[in-house]
């Protein structure tokens, strides 16, 4: 199902609106290669997220394919895109990624619950000492932390704790949604040279959206939104 | 599990509509326990008897006054055609019942010492005294329970009986006291709002009595001179009949049914006693429905708690899609939380339940003369509290449906 040498992600001749509005996205192709990181940005309400449920195969075009790793989301079925996702995608959004009522580690421990193959793709196969390693590497080693109720950490602890679980069994693209909008400036790029170096590490493909720009440079390649829309054939 | 993690997230509502299925639930399960209580109770409330004779009437009438006190004989048994059946081979023993007046409201019934012998209810108990004996003189009473609690009468009080039945009746045999003799240990049967006292007694009072008014100056008979005079009553009320052996029981029946000398009927008081319940049950069906509604209501809310939930948890469901999570997750997660919170509702309803009867059991005994055995859950209760979290479940699909329909057009990104 996976094709190790098509590109990671592959939108071709997409077109979508939400139901009852005109259409949002017209987007004639836009590919990211494999272990590439590609900053994608655009205004508030320009439909970044709307792009991305389509990507992570949560919302459904009413044209056009979303290639992942060359598997054509639409010819699988919706349960079948709901576990490939697992399998294959992590997720990390603006704010309110955790459950309110798991501890620390259950929540980076998630994934695991739903994708065997993201379980047996852990070393050693145990997803909490995974999820500690991955904590700690992301600097959250502090065990009285861990032990803590999800709501009593700060903003960036909360991220760290998300960018954690989108890690966890290495899936192969990694999507984040404004991850760093609810951060001060500072935190912002430490925050993104961690999960970046997690990324590299283990040649995770990265998918960054945002409105603002100043992380840009951090990035392989930047990405407008407008641009994607406007011109009828950009090349990867 | 998630679906509990989740739950206990939101203790304090999880709790509160746990509660109200519990006490539903309790509810619920109380009245069913005294439902059967009561039908128990009252096919107790005479036992060990396999014939009741009166005069031809209705089959639940005569089961009304003979065993219950209620209502009125139309007519009698003749004092020969009594003889004639108790002394009848296979007749072990008989019980005459004389009824028609009162004291103070309850009921005065002639009979004789063979009543304390052989009259047994709630299955094989006879009758015992607190205190006191059975009658040894003419003008002894013996009193049930709770005429002596409501009395409050003791041993060697003397009481008048009252012509007629009525509460305030204005004939008094008052010039023929009686005596209490004894008193009898709690039925919980008509038993205890029983005034007893002998045939002799009732034909003593009466003996200068006609068309309902005492005779006046020297036709006047005192206590002491109807010692002398023959007591052997005319007739009777009624009378009950223990068999030799039970198999004669529907023969002696059938020739009490056809006995030409006199209209009398014979019944079966187990046969009577469950045509008049199916009568009575009619009321506690009523009140087993009102109970099935409450617990419905308690559902209810359990319904309308999960889904304002909903709403502040369209994040959770994103989060939980964003990992891998099919709708159907979401979909068993909710009826998963319905059901968790039924089924602790019920068990704790059934815990409730038990400790309020263990609780109630002394008083309702003492009190009101309920025996009532909490016993097990019979295959109906559980049948009863099994469909109670099938229908949780099925309106657990209500909000999972819901749910369901929220993560499928939400997308992963849910603007809060
Ligand atoms: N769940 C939804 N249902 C209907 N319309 C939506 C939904 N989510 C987003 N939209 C609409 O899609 C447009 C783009 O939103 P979005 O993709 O969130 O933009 P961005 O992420 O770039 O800020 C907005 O106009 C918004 O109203
Ligand atoms: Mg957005």
């Amino acid at each position: 199902m996976v094709d190790p040498a098509s590109p990671a992600i592959e939108v071709e001749d997409l077109q979508y609106a939400w139901p009852g509005k005109p259409v949002l996205l017209r987007i004639n192709q836009f590919r990211v290669a494999r272990g590439e990181r590609v900053f994608l940005r655009g205004p508030s309400g320009s439909g970044k997220s709307t792009l991305l449920g389509l990507i992570g195969g949560v919302l459904t075009a009413q044209r056009g394919h979303v290639r992942l790793l060359g598997t054509d989301l639409a010819v699988l079925g919706a349960g079948a895109r709901d576990r490939f996702r697992g399998d294959h995608l992590g997720f990390i959004f603006q704010m309110f990624n955790l459950l309110p009522y798991l501890d620390v580690l259950d929540n980076v421990a998630l994934p695991t619950r739903f994708s065997r193959a993201r379980r047996e793709r852990i070393e050693g196969g145990d997803p909490r000492a995974e999820g500690r390693r991955l904590l700690s590497a992301l600097g959250l080693a502090d065990p009285a932390l861990l032990a803590s109720p999800v709501n009593e950490l700060s903003i960036g602890q909360q991220q760290r704790v998300a960018a954690a679980r989108a890690l966890l069994g290495s899936p192969e693209i990694l999507i984040a949604d404004e991850p760093t909008s609810a951060l001060d400036h500072d935190s912002r790029e430490d925050f993104l040279k961690l999960v970046m170096a997690e990324c590299a590490e283990r040649g995770t493909t990265l998918l960054f959206v945002s409105h603002d720009t100043s992380l840009g440079g951090l990035f392989d390649r930047v990405v407008s939104l407008d641009e994607l829309q406007r011109s009828p054939a950009e090349a990867a | 599990m998630l679906a509990l993690r989740s739950l206990r997230n939101r203790r304090t509502t999880a709790l509160l509509t746990l509660s109200a299925i519990a006490i539903s639930v309790a509810l619920l399960l109380g009245v069913q326990k005294m439902r059967t209580a009561a039908r128990d109770g009252f096919a107790n409330t005479v036992s060990g008897v396999d014939l009741i004779v009166g005069a031809r009437s209705g089959q639940l009438n005569l089961l009304l006054y003979s065993v219950f006190r209620v209502g009125d004989a139309t007519a009698n048994v003749s004092w020969s055609s009594y003889q004639k059946i108790a002394n009848h081979p296979d007749v072990a023993w008989t019980i005459p019942i004389s009824l028609g007046d009162s004291h103070r409201g309850f009921r005065v019934m002639g009979t004789n010492n063979d009543y304390f012998e052989h009259y047994r209810f709630a299955g094989d108990r006879s009758i015992r005294f607190t205190s006191g004996q059975r009658f040894a003189d003419l003008y002894d009473a013996v009193i049930g329970a709770d005429v002596a609690r409501q009395l409050g009468y003791k041993l060697g009080d003397k009481v008048v009986i009252s012509h007629g039945l009525g509460n305030v009746s204005f004939a008094h045999h008052d010039d023929k006291p009686f005596r209490i003799a004894g008193i009898l240990e709690r039925t919980g049967t008509p038993v205890d709002r029983t005034v007893h006292v002998s045939l002799e007694a009732i034909t003593a009072i009466h003996l200068d009595w006609g068309g309902g008014m005492q005779a006046q100056g020297d036709a006047r008979i005192s206590a002491e001179q109807a010692r002398a005079q023959n007591l052997t009553p005319e007739s009777i009320t009624a009378f009950m009949v223990g068999m030799r052996m039970k198999v004669m029981t529907f023969t002696m029946q059938r020739a009490i049914n056809e006995y030409r000398l006199e209209p009398l009927l014979a019944i079966i008081p187990g046969v009577a006693l469950t045509q008049l319940w199916n009568l009575v049950g009619i009321a506690d069906t009523a009140l087993m429905i009102v109970a099935a509604f409450v617990v419905l209501a308690g559902l209810l809310g359990m319904l309308t708690a999960i889904l304002t939930s909903l709403n502040e948890r369209r994040r959770e469901m994103a989060i939980l899609r964003s990992v891998g999570a099919q709708p159907r997750h979401v979909f068993t997660m909710l009826i998963a939380e319905a059901g968790l919170l039924a089924t602790a509702g019920v068990l704790a309803g059934v815990a409730l339940c038990y400790g309020l009867l263990y609780a109630a059991k002394p008083l309702l005994e003492s009190r009101f003369g309920i025996f009532l055995d909490p016993g097990g859950l019979t295959g109906y209760d559980v049948g009863l509290l099994a469909s109670i979290v099938f229908a949780a479940l099925l309106m657990g699909a209500v909000p999972a449906w819901r749910a369901y329909r929220n993560t499928l057009s939400d997308g992963l990104t849910i603007r809060v």
